[in-house]
């Protein structure tokens, strides 16, 4: 498989770099993500802290006043950073693939739950259950975690489904299933949010009690089942 | 309670979190012998009463909340003795957002994930992943000494004050790094987001400010897929407002990002309450990280003054 090389590299303030592959959700272009995710574990660059890896970019944060130790007086803790992370992009990397973990979802698309289900249903011209059916039927690849600890944001939903995210957040409860443009997503813990909620799963998404307290990491596929309201309060 | 943050989980979504007002921490820190990253308490007004069930070397910094043990009042920036059964009160919001209050040892809790900071959306970290409550009971360390330092007395102040006097309180001014979608911006936009100022909203807090002013737009309507957000970014919202991210922003997010205040400027933003208004000014890397290296200097030199005044007490690391 070829990736697409491309990247530019920008500051996130002071005390962060991005380096962004394009603006776009690609299947391609998150697996060379998190193949220079891995690199760059690897192969750390001195004093960056922690790197977040996300749909089409990497960020790397870094602590200036401990690159400002490591390098020649007078030289920017940026610009060396920057150096260091274009040495390291110019070294080819292996192809990462898809991982084979499957992780399968129960949710309940009752209405009780999934409170935008038929306005969003009404909204396509379509039933509720032919919303249901259509996210049901794909497999969704995890992109990226992020905006929670452990949400997971999942691609890419039927072209039929895809709506842009409402206009003013409300309150969403945990384990809601939201749609937003082309991506479905689960809200881990109770939170503010502008996803259109089509169901609900009683699993944890996020466990803090655990050395992994994500139940998903990018890479992995996701599939989705019916449960119904009983199935749930006996889950 | 809040140390300097949770680092290396962003990635899983865990925001570092930590404390707004980061250097005022550490000052607190380092007058009662703490490492820089020891947790505190970071306090809002109104502010909790605190009562010690046994002798204590504490500080307080940050915003001036009027602090007092049993009635009297004590001053910030200074190491004070407390005895047994004292109260430590805060009367009256007199300038800045939070206080910080470090004790001697720290606190007795349990680091999730490398830190003590509290993560209130995970319900993870600091004591029992909430904030803190009425009736609460905290443990901190005891140590022979502070009882013979203190004799007789309800309390003691000590005689040395760490000097802030280099750091300008209450400066609305913020430099700022442009944002990857600077350029995007109305070249109105550009003058008015250097130009004008901006009011705090009230709907402000840890994960961010709100600000209002001036309304803003870009010239391109592309959407941004999400990426790393930072604190400090300046995120400009659908609805043409600006927003700042604080210490409990999220990981990631999807907004066009205008600029990102300095760090060495974070303090000063930490320190300001909603109707307060903000200018920014543009600044380069050049300029962020010299300011940035010289505040550490400084309390780098405090540190080790205050290590030196400690173990002269007998007050040994």
């Amino acid at each position: 498989m070829k990736y697409k090389t491309d990247y530019r590299i920008f500051p996130l303030g002071d005390s962060a770099i991005t380096v962004d592959f394009g603006n776009i959700i690609d299947e391609e272009i998150n697996l060379n993500i998190l193949a220079r995710y891995q690199q760059l574990k690897n192969d750390p660059v001195k004093g960056v802290i922690e790197i977040v890896p996300a749909y089409s970019s990497l960020t790397l944060h870094y602590d200036m006043l401990a690159v400002a130790k490591n390098i020649p007086k007078g030289k920017q803790a940026y610009s060396w950073i920057c150096e260091e992370i274009e040495k390291r992009l110019q070294q080819p990397v292996a192809s990462q693939q898809n991982n084979d973990t499957l992780v399968k979802i129960p949710v309940c698309y009752d209405t009780f739950f999934a409170t935008d289900l038929e306005s969003l249903a009404e909204s396509k011209g379509m039933s509720s259950e032919d919303v249901v059916q259509l996210h049901l039927l794909k497999q969704y690849r995890v992109y990226m975690l992020g905006f929670l600890p452990g949400f997971a944001y999942l691609g890419q939903v039927d072209d039929k489904l895809a709506t842009p995210r409402k206009p003013q957040p409300v309150e969403v409860a945990a384990g809601s299933i939201g749609i937003a443009g082309h991506q479905t997503g689960i809200y881990p813990m109770v939170s503010p949010g502008g996803w259109h909620i089509i169901g609900r799963t009683p699993v944890h998404l996020f466990d803090s009690d655990k050395e992994n307290p994500a139940l998903l990491k990018p890479g992995d596929s996701v599939q989705f089942f019916s449960i119904t309201l009983h199935e749930f309060e006996n889950y | 309670m809040q140390d300097n943050g949770r680092y290396g989980y962003q990635y899983l979504g865990v925001n570092p979190g930590g404390t707004m007002d980061r250097l005022s921490a550490q000052i607190a820190n380092i007058l009662v012998g703490n490492s820089l990253n020891e947790a505190v308490i970071e306090l809002h007004f109104p502010a909790s009463e605190f009562f010690f069930e046994q002798p204590a070397l504490i500080s307080i910094s940050g915003a001036d909340f009027m602090a007092s043990i049993n009635g009297d009042e004590v001053p910030r920036h200074q190491p004070i003795l407390v005895s047994k059964f004292s109260i430590l009160q805060f009367y009256r919001m007199k300038a800045g957002a939070r206080a910080y209050l470090a004790i001697r040892g720290g606190f007795d809790l349990k680091k999730w994930f490398n830190s003590y900071s509290t993560n209130l959306k995970a319900m993870a970290g600091g004591y029992k992943g909430r904030i803190l409550q009425k009736e609460d009971e905290i443990g901190i360390q005891s140590d022979e000494i502070l009882t013979s330092l203190l004799g007789k007395k309800e309390y003691r102040i000590l005689p040395w004050k760490a000097d802030i006097g280099w750091e300008d309180t209450h400066v609305t001014e913020l430099l700022a790094l442009p944002g990857n979608e600077w350029e995007q911006l109305t070249a109105p936009s550009k003058e008015s987001l250097e130009q004008a100022s901006f009011m705090i909203t009230s709907h402000s807090d840890r994960m961010g400010y709100r600000l209002s002013g001036q309304l803003l737009s870009l010239t391109t309507k592309e959407e941004l897929v999400s990426s790393a957000v930072s604190f400090g970014t300046v995120q400009l919202l659908p609805d043409g407002q600006l927003i700042v991210l604080m210490a409990d922003h999220q990981t990631t997010g999807g907004y066009p990002r205008v600029a990102h205040v300095i760090s060495a400027h974070h303090s000063r933003l930490a320190q300001l309450n909603p109707g307060e208004r903000i200018q920014f000014k543009l600044c380069d890397h050049a300029v962020a990280e010299s300011l940035m290296a010289k505040q550490q200097q400084h309390v780098l030199q405090m540190e080790y003054a205050c290590k030196f005044k400690l173990e002269g007490m007998g007050i040994m690391p």
